[in-house]
């Protein structure tokens, strides 16, 4: 065990893997080369075309103890990642390692083949019940969670290497062309699997609409296309949309929205060349409601939009507030109908839109972002991945990534959720370290760390209800009362890792 | 007072909670909630002090709390006890 900078004990190794503890967002620096995979040669000019699913797994040549990866943009309305492993354990594979880009609440389903040893640990952050009961220590199965960006750097240095990459592809030719643009599972940008197309050993296309070659525009090339296969549906593109993309009527959460605008205006970069990235939480959309009248209203041309894109970049996109959006998964239909009509509506990859081993990633040119919490403490650090519960529930997404790019990274929160307070002396578990986080915003007031002074002044000057962070938690703790610490088991099941590699925090399991 | 029959009030919705008093030979009070691990021993502290208040000796007491407030604890166990007393 060894202490990292922000205090929590990080052990030696975890699931056979040594481990590096956290010591700052900046000074890690990478020792690498970029990973390697083998050439193949494909001479034919026919189709690439194995059959089905199955097919395609025994053409992989697919083994026990490999590592499987797919892509997450059909977020919960995903469908292959379920089918693909009832069929890897159908062929009987066992020890698979899951590397997706993310996993969600649909993913429960293969809770019943982790008992069965067909999967063996996930070398990626999960959302819902699979993470509860690896926290209850009801399923033995180590998380390794990692950031949009952290997962790019991951697959892009070789340390986790994809053997198998399974991919989504809505709009795909017989020679390995596909884009996320068109067709019944459209779900528009590409950019997780555009890493895994270049990095994962063997790629597969699986397709739920094969159409005539060429396949344009082309998002990932036949060129880094083993084989392609036919399956009826890769899943439902309506549940892309989860049910918090909608923009708030809580008064609270108006009240934070007007703050969240009240402090980026305060930071003066919402001028021309300005760059902004938010949720899809129904505050941040709020947020960026009041952004864009304060942007029509100064006649303001932005740079960019950036992130998982909603319909609402998409309007200010055409509306002329923005030059471009830069694109790694889209939020809702609007914004996959428009990325195949739109020029400037980007497809970035994950590598580029986050990843902090590269020549700069798209996150550090962004002037401000708006970024979500499920608890934060008096250092500004934010945890996104446990519950109060103790429970992980949620994989990071982003946001350790943006808030470590971000001129003005701002974290918006209700001070108080069904009795638990917010802000408090320690979060659960740490996903962002709080010198990544310039600024709070609660309804009860907005707490300036201290790294951002001018901004502090800023606010005070124009009467902003600035108050000091422990002011927060204690106004808050009046209310609520103090809660009492969840108690946990000396057992590590799962890491936190930063965007870097090192580990942030783990996750313990939770004494019943 | 004493609890003559059931008494209930509140309701499930988050931040809220369902209380319901029922006549009893002794008092008891059952707790499920949503943040019981962090706040049981305040969600019961307020409890027996609404119940202190009112002189309730016995009867059993079961609440289903989904993350409500001090205030709301007590305005509904006081709602709840009001409908179940006779006095």
């Amino acid at each position: 065990m060894a202490l990292n900078s922000v205090g929590r004990d990080i052990p030696e190794t975890f699931a056979g893997k040594k481990l590096i503890p956290y010591s700052d967002p900046w000074s890690l620096q990478p020792h690498a080369e970029r990973s390697t995979r083998a050439i193949r040669r494909i001479t034919h000019n026919g189709s690439k075309l194995v059959g089905g699913l199955r097919d395609a797994i025994i053409a992989s040549g697919l083994k026990d103890g490999m590592t499987i990866s797919t892509h997450h943009s059909l977020r919960n309305g995903d469908q292959l990642l379920n089918d693909l492993v009832r069929e890897i354990d159908a062929l009987g594979i066992r020890d698979i390692k899951i590397a997706s880009s993310s996993v969600h609440i649909v993913h429960a389903e293969l809770i019943p083949f982790i008992r069965k040893g067909v999967i063996s640990g996930f070398e990626c952050g999960v959302n819902g019940l699979i993470g509860e009961l690896v926290s209850k220590g009801e399923l033995d199965c180590p998380i390794i969670v990692r950031s949009h960006g952290g997962r790019a750097r991951a697959l892009i240095t070789g340390e986790v290497p994809v053997d198998v990459a399974f991919l989504a592809a809505p709009y795909c030719d017989e020679y390995g062309n596909f884009n996320g643009y068109y067709g019944p599972s459209a779900c528009g940008s590409l950019g997780y699997a555009q890493v895994d197309a270049q990095h994962a050993h063997k790629v597969v296309a699986v397709t739920d609409n094969l159409v005539p070659f060429p396949a344009v525009p082309v998002g990932i090339p036949q060129s880094v296309v083993d084989f392609v296969c036919q399956v009826p549906r890769l899943g439902d593109p309506k549940k892309i949309v989860s049910s918090t993309t909608k923009i708030t009527t809580d008064p609270i959460g108006l009240q934070i929205a007007k703050y969240a605008a009240l402090v980026m205006e305060s930071s003066g970069y919402i001028k021309d060349g300005f760059s902004f990235q938010t949720g899809t939480g129904g505050i941040s959309l709020a947020v960026a409601e009041n952004v864009r009248a304060i942007m029509r209203a100064g006649k303001i041309k932005g740079a960019f939009g950036c992130g998982g894109i909603t319909g609402n970049f998409v309007d200010m996109l055409e509306e002329g507030l923005f030059e471009a959006l830069f694109d790694v998964q889209c939020f809702d239909l609007k914004a996959v109908e428009s990325i195949g009509r739109n020029q400037k509506h980007v497809e970035m990859t994950a590598g580029t839109y986050a990843n902090p081993f590269n020549c700069g990633s798209v996150v550090n040119r962004l002037d401000c972002a708006i970024l979500s919490a499920t608890e934060i403490d008096v250092n500004f650090n934010v945890n996104v991945n446990t519950e109060s519960t103790g429970y992980l529930l949620h994989n990071t997404g982003g946001h350790c990534d943006v808030a470590a790019g971000a001129k003005v990274s701002i974290v918006v929160c209700p001070s108080i959720r069904g009795r638990l307070p917010m802000i408090r002396d320690e979060v659960t578990t740490i996903t962002t370290p709080g010198e990544t986080v310039g600024v709070i915003v609660t309804e009860r007031g907005i707490a300036v760390n201290d790294n951002l002074p001018e901004l502090k002044a800023e606010l005070i000057r124009r009467r902003a209800p600035v108050k000091d962070i422990r002011q927060l938690r204690d106004e808050i703790y009046a209310v609520t009362g103090v809660p009492r610490p969840i108690e946990f088991e000396d057992k590590v099941v799962g890491l936190i890792e930063y965007r870097d590699g090192s580990i942030i925090d783990v996750v313990r399991q939770v004494c019943p | 007072m004493i609890i003559l029959k059931k008494g209930q009030a509140g309701t499930m919705q988050s931040s809220d909670l369902m209380v319901i008093v029922e006549p009893a030979s002794e008092l008891t009070i059952e707790i499920e909630s949503t943040v019981k691990k962090q706040f049981e021993h305040l969600i019961r502290a307020r409890l027996e002090q609404v119940l202190a208040k009112f002189g309730v000796v016995s009867g059993r007491i079961s609440v289903s709390d989904r993350g409500a407030l001090d205030y709301a604890i007590e305005a509904r166990l006081e709602a709840a006890l009001q409908r179940a007393g006779g006095a």
